[in-house]
């Protein structure tokens, strides 16, 4: 029993704030799911306003609701948000000069790595050759003496 | 000699980026409505119901528009800096009663004293929307024009006042209509 309570919290826990809301057709609605699970919720900075309880998350989908309702399409309705929230409101930023670090940083640092994965291997690889010169030059000179040695028996 | 440099650099930077981590405030969003037109509405005033008051009737005046809500907690604690900035000459605080109740907005004006010279209700937030409202309290500053020329997120602080508002509305008055 305890175990199936502990399920049912679990659960819980996943599903979505929901409010009932009727659509009139199947792409309002996947519209509606689509833009409040970009749109961000301003108080609970982490969540989307599909996900959040707060009362100004509840606000805001009810304002894609109404929009939807009138016919506004999904950029007019992103529009709008940016215009009153600013780009912050959305979780795919467009790409700006202020939001460029924010795009192109995944790939500086990626390439950094990179490049330093194959300085690393290349580094590497010729220490191994300069030791297996190394190695072999020795062998030779233990060589050249034990040959100079019998050498010097034999006289 | 450069296998020590580079971690130190490394270090070096990554210390730079948290420290600037360190003294942002991430619940301090940029406005957008910044140096813009004041978003227009018509509400109901909320100590004279059947009157309406909308920004066009503030043209030619500076104004505070400051978002307050009675089961705001932070709007208590900056409600006495108010009253004190409303007695001051020359300052106009006009209220955005936020998704509240207004009997228990009415009450709070008479408990706590009433630094606006005009409250209005806006009991389902589509004002605040309209003003990227999205934490109680804030304060905007509107200059003649009828132009957002500030906003403060958070409780407004004696310092603030001091620093910020007082200065900026004193040069606001001054500029031309």
């Amino acid at each position: 029993m305890k175990c199936l309570i502990f399920l049912v919290l679990l659960w819980v826990n996943t599903v979505y704030a929901i409010d009932a809301k009727q659509f009139t057709d199947q792409k309002q609605q996947a519209d509606y799911e689509s833009l409040t699970s970009e749109l961000r919720c301003l108080v609970c900075q982490n969540q989307t306003i599909a996900d959040s309880n707060a009362e100004l998350a509840a606000d805001l989908r009810r304002q894609v609701y109404e929009m939807l309702q009138q016919g506004q399409t999904r950029e007019e309705i992103i529009a709008f948000m940016t215009a009153r929230y600013g780009d912050f409101v959305l979780y795919k930023p467009p790409f700006k000069i202020k939001t460029s670090v924010l795009w192109l940083g995944p790939i500086v640092f990626l390439s950094i790595g990179l490049l330093m994965v194959f300085w690393l291997i290349r580094t590497k690889a010729q220490k191994k050759v300069e030791d297996e010169q190394e190695h072999g030059h020795q062998e030779k000179l233990v060589k050249i003496r034990r040959l100079l040695n019998e050498e010097e028996e034999r006289s | 000699m450069v296998k020590f440099l580079i971690p130190l650099v490394l270090f070096i930077i990554m210390a730079i980026f948290l420290a600037m981590g360190l003294h942002l405030n991430p619940s301090e969003i940029p406005s957008p409505l910044l140096n813009k037109q004041a978003p227009a509405f018509t509400a109901p005033k909320l100590l004279a119901p059947t009157e309406t008051l909308s920004p066009a009737d503030l043209k030619g005046k500076v104004w505070l528009f400051n978002v307050w809500a009675s089961w705001c907690v932070s709007c208590r604690a900056e409600h006495s800096v108010l009253n004190q900035l409303a007695q001051q000459p020359n300052i106009m605080v006009v209220g955005l009663n936020y998704k509240d109740n207004p009997e228990d907005a009415r009450g709070w004006l008479t408990a706590l004293g009433n630094p606006y010279a005009v409250s209005i209700t806006d009991q389902e937030g589509r004002v605040g929307l309209d003003w990227g409202v999205y934490g109680v309290p804030e304060t905007f500053v509107i200059d003649k024009k009828g132009i957002i020329r500030h906003k403060h997120t958070g409780p407004v602080t004696v310092q603030d006042v001091e620093n910020v508002l007082q200065p900026l509305v004193a040069q606001l008055q001054a500029e031309a209509e």
